[in-house]
């Protein structure tokens, strides 16, 4: 922890707290939000703009502290690019086969 | 200086977190439709996703990485093949 410089943790600290309100942001929207439809987008704010701001952080924490490029915490990144969309999708063709249906 | 930062930030990105957890919960109790009780899971596990992989980050320990993978991995599965159940009946098409 103490082969941080300041700026490194100035840089690590601004994006867990921006991945920390994205995060909520998406979450309160889940909870507040009105309709299905609407509600679909909320949580995309915390997988995608959460996750790449932690990932991005703890790779500068962890390449400092080793004293070379540590970039297997991106294999979380590339597996949710790969499967986030598939959820979603799914859920909203049940969603409107259900509403069609009534 | 730089741990009492860290420190800060680490606490506010995990209540932050644990907030988003709460919201989540509710929404998974008092969801009118299934769809929206799907959707919750899914947020709780990216949720929990994130708070191991801070720990991870402050504690320096390689083990929370697995663990925050794996559970990415079987959020993904979970949701997925609830979703597909909620759309066809069956979850695996014969």
């Amino acid at each position: 922890m103490n082969a941080l410089p300041l700026w490194a943790t100035a840089i690590v600290a601004l994006l867990l707290v921006l991945a920390g309100c994205a995060t909520l942001i998406g979450s309160v929207g889940l909870l507040r939000l009105r309709s299905f439809y609407e509600r679909m987008h909320a949580p995309t704010l915390g997988t995608t703009l959460g996750t790449f701001c932690v990932v991005l952080a703890c790779t500068l924490v962890a390449s400092f502290a080793q004293h070379r490029p540590i970039l297997h915490e991106w294999l979380i990144c590339l597996l949710l690019i790969l499967t986030a969309p598939v959820t979603p999708l799914l859920l909203l063709r049940g969603a409107i086969h259900q509403r069609q249906g009534r | 200086m730089n741990v009492l930062i860290l420190n800060v930030a680490v606490g506010f990105a995990l209540l932050c977190f644990t907030a988003g957890l709460a919201c989540a919960s509710a929404r998974l109790i008092a969801g009118p439709t299934a769809e929206d009780r799907i959707l919750a899971l899914d947020t709780l596990y990216i949720n929990g996703m994130l708070i191991l992989l801070v720990l991870g980050l402050r504690f320096e320990a390689g083990l929370y990485f697995d663990v925050a993978l794996l559970i990415a991995l079987f959020g993904f599965v979970g949701s997925t093949a609830l979703a597909k159940f909620l759309l066809r009946g069956e979850v695996i098409e014969p």
